[in-house]
């Protein structure tokens, strides 16, 4: 187990180094604006893992989530000028507080109950938000980026560099959880809940934790988006696009194991941003559904699972 | 401000609205309430059928009600085939199914929403017939004929389906599969080909069910997102398998809806039947009359 | 036998139990006491509510009226992970393993979160207790595959060993016999007699009466919801009501 964490943390350590590399040789703005939007979803595809693979409640809602996060960073930048750090972690928090209820409220109920509870929760905090008028209600609201400080150059390097950060922070956070009680925990509740209650595991804990620790994952994964978008509109930033790829990355990557929602992220993200830019972004969100509905009849262990099956097959020849 | 005479016409629209509700409700509380499937893409089926009959209104002049009534046995056999595809994929595997069947639907909603945008566009699209535009006076109230058309016919819709539920063979055969499967297994019959062919209905329904939505008011493709809330509020409200709860929790809904319109403005609207569902989630999961 | 330790609290009691299911009784009335490492056998015929009193007593069920107490303290209303802290473990009569994990990870779920669980601090820790539990019950070689690959008869058994791990006071075995062949229930019932010495009260529900004879100090015998018979296992097997039950004689 130590030796895997080593490895695990000289990967993250050269991972960033590789991204602050980067920022300081590549000239062209350009990747590091689609760079940013796949670490983004990296980051939120691993943390609706904690509870949609691990413990198999299927948030629908990630897209509330998102949204608070970003609009909790607007708030923050509008009346106290917060820097991007202050309002990561205050992303976080109201995050992780969001997620304290809506566990509270749903987790007591059966799968598809709680993720239509989810989708309900998602519309009307998306209502309240869009009635809000000090935020700019639906019109939305323009926001001011501060002055770029070294040793980044613009700041969309930095908002690049601070999203991997993110990256390797939700990683480590589901590494932890995945190979620890907690994450067998939610395996056997997953499998099993009644069984897994009587065998003395706190399932309504486990769920409550798995929510808390997930939404502010998600609503931290968010909150720069302000930033790098300079604007913020409640349907932008509530768009149900974000649930449903979330959704599709992580289950197309396979939830058995944290690399599948990173490969699945790394391969959506970068599809996406190859297909809204050369075709439509409704041809985009077709061919992620189709890629869902395929992945989840005949691969129903994602990516994972058929290199695991081929690997299989390979080394027994 | 507020008069007695508003809260009276929002009421009485309410109501209308409500039995509208019930219609577009009825095929979920078969294929959730009964058979336990998560078809959270019936209301993405519901307007794919709304822009079918636009298609046959616009292309061809045929009268919306007629379209809906042409479309239902195609709709029949989608969801015959929608059925058998999840329960080959789903049904019969183990644990891990739950949370594939829900996305396998979800996915299903978002195709559709997104082809329907492709062909079609993000506007707005409405039918045109003879009865749309026209108001009719009772008492005090100026009511438009669609709402009137779309109430009786919804009405009509659901009374007869509830009926055939409860007073056929067929109907009771589908009631009984929902309460003991594996005892009507013992019995001979094929508990799978009668959840199929219930499975049909409830998706032939949105037939009549989205020509009546188009007639009601313009339709576009995000529609499918609020009615995902409308009518799972209206089949939990119910209670899970209560057909006859459909109607009741419909006008409930439908009342609600009316007076927050009224008193509070249009940008609330859609949150209603969310809050309202999360509250019976919270307070009586049951339902008013569940199984 | 009955009664010769009325001096000592019993461990569990169960008290004017009452379950109905709409209009259904399931339970009618149950009153009992089950002494600390006592065994004993529960009889009836299907639908009888056996396994409906098991819900009752592990909390997968609450009772419409009456109470469960256990080791003195009333836990009628307790969830059930917090009544396996307490001490009560189960078998399922269709065994539910957690299907996605090895049989080794199986038990470790009881492990990780029993009551106990300060002797266990680590993760090896765990992992030995847990294979010391699988080689006592002679799985230790399938201990790294899925449960999926185990024949009926070790599921059973790797069932009991998942509730064993819990450290329980009060197991439950719930049909763990049923449609084995006479070896494999032979094994089974050597598993649960080598358990009763340990001082752990054991609830066994069978059908198959050799076993049940064999096993236990007292039988109880349920029909349709209510006790028809209570005693020494030859007595209540003698008992007419309880034979018309099963034989309909």
């Amino acid at each position: 187990m130590r030796r895997g964490s080593i490895a695990f943390w000289c990967g993250a350590l050269v991972f960033l180094a590789a991204v602050f590399a980067l920022t300081q040789l590549l000239q062209n703005e350009y990747p590091f604006f689609a760079g940013y939007v796949i670490l983004q979803f990296v980051v939120l595809s691993v943390a609706w893992t904690i509870l949609g693979g691990y413990a198999g409640y299927v948030n629908f809602g990630t897209n509330a989530f998102f949204g608070v996060g970003v609009y909790t960073a607007v708030v923050l930048v509008q009346v106290f000028q917060a820097s991007l750090g202050v309002q990561i972690l205050t992303a976080a928090v109201v995050g992780s507080l969001l997620g304290l209820g809506v566990g509270l409220l749903t987790l007591r109920m059966r799968g598809i109950f709680f993720s239509i509870a989810t989708i309900a929760l998602a519309i009307i905090i998306e209502t309240a938000v869009t009635n809000w008028r000090f935020v700019g209600g639906a019109a939305g609201i323009q926001l001011q980026r501060p002055p770029v400080t070294a040793p980044f150059d613009s700041y969309v390097k930095l908002l690049f560099f601070v999203q991997a950060v993110l990256v390797v922070i939700a990683v480590a956070v589901t590494r932890f959880i995945q190979n620890s009680r907690i994450g067998r925990g939610l395996q056997a509740l997953r499998d099993d809940e009644l069984a897994a209650e009587c065998t003395g595991v706190p399932t309504l804990r486990l769920k409550l934790l798995a929510c808390v620790i997930s939404g502010a994952l998600i609503s931290a994964g968010g909150a720069p988006a302000a930033m790098y978008l300079q604007y913020a509109n409640p349907e932008a930033a509530f768009d149900l696009n974000y649930s449903i790829s979330v959704l599709a990355m992580s289950l197309i990557g396979g939830t058995a194991h944290w690399i599948g929602p990173v490969l699945g992220a790394i391969l959506l993200g970068t599809t996406q941003q190859f297909l809204q830019v050369t075709i439509s972004s409704e041809v985009n969100v077709l061919v992620l559904g189709i890629m869902l509905v395929l992945f989840v009849i005949a691969a129903p262990r994602g990516i994972i699972g058929l290199v695991t099956r081929f690997a299989g097959k390979g080394g027994r020849a | 401000m507020f008069s007695m005479e508003l809260l009276r016409d929002a009421v009485v629209l309410g109501v209308l609205l409500g039995c509208f509700y019930a219609a577009v409700s009825i095929g979920l509380s078969i294929s959730f309430g009964l058979l336990d499937v998560p078809q959270v893409a019936h209301p993405a089926f519901l307007v794919l059928a709304s822009y079918c009959v636009f298609l046959l209104n616009d292309s061809y002049d045929i009268d919306p009600l007629l379209a809906g009534l042409l479309i239902t046995p195609v709709f029949f056999l989608l969801g015959v085939l929608t059925y058998r595809l999840y329960h080959e994929t789903f049904e019969r595997r183990g644990s891990d199914a739950g949370v594939r069947g829900i996305a396998f639907f979800f996915g299903i909603a978002f195709i559709i929403e997104v082809l329907i945008i492709l062909q079609f566009g993000v506007d707005q699209q409405s039918v045109s017939a003879s009865y749309i535009g026209k108001a009719w006076r009772i008492g005090d109230l100026r009511i438009p004929v669609r709402q009137l058309i779309a109430f009786a016919v919804a009405l009509a819709l659901t009374v007869s389906l509830a009926v055939y539920l409860s007073k056929t063979f067929m109907g009771r055969a589908i009631r009984a599969v929902a309460q003991d499967e594996e005892g009507l297994r013992l019995m001979g019959a094929n508990p799978v080909r009668i959840k199929q062919f219930a499975f049909g209905i409830a998706t032939a329904v949105l037939g009549i069910a989205g020509a009546l939505l188009i007639v009601v008011s313009p339709v576009d493709p995000t529609l499918d997102r609020v009615y995902i809330g409308r009518t799972f509020c209206v089949v939990v409200m119910a209670g899970l398998g209560s057909i006859s709860g459909t109607l009741i929790a419909s006008i409930i809904l439908g009342v609600a809806e009316s007076i927050v319109l009224t008193m509070f403005g249009a940008s609330w609207a859609p949150a209603i039947s969310f809050a309202l569902l999360l509250g019976v989630l919270a307070v009586r999961p049951q339902g008013l009359l569940g199984r | 036998m009955m009664g010769a330790t009325a001096s000592e609290a019993p461990l569990l009691r169960i008290d004017t139990l009452t379950k109905t299911f709409g209009g259904f009784v399931a339970l009618d009335n149950i009153n009992v006491e089950i002494r600390k490492g006592e065994r004993f056998g529960l009889i009836g015929p299907n639908g009888s509510g056996k396994t409906t009193l098991v819900n009752c007593i592990s909390g997968a069920l609450r009772p419409n009226r009456g109470a469960v107490l256990f080791a003195g303290e009333d836990i009628t209303s307790l969830p059930p992970n917090l009544r396996s802290h307490r001490g009560i473990a189960r078998s399922f009569q269709i065994p539910r393993p957690f299907r996605s994990m090895t049989v080794l990870a199986n038990l470790m779920v009881a492990l990780d979160f029993a009551a106990h669980g300060h002797l266990f601090e680590t993760e090896q820790h765990r992992r030995e207790a847990a294979m010391a539990i699988l080689g006592r019950i002679g799985l230790a070689a399938k201990a790294f595959t899925p449960t999926t690959t185990l024949t009926q008869v070790e599921l059973r058994k790797m069932e009991l060993a998942r509730a064993m791990a819990t450290g329980p006071k009060l197991l439950i075995s719930d049909e763990a016999m049923a449609g084995l062949s006479a070896s494999e229930v032979d094994e089974v019932l050597d598993l649960l007699m080598s358990l009763g010495g340990e001082d752990i009260a054991i609830i066994m529900i069978e059908h198959i009466m050799q076993a049940v004879m064999r096993f236990s100090e007292r039988v109880m015998c349920l029909d349709a919801g209510k006790i028809i018979a209570i005693g020494a296992p030859a007595d209540v097997m003698a008992n007419p009501r309880v034979q018309e039950a099963y034989l309909g004689v």
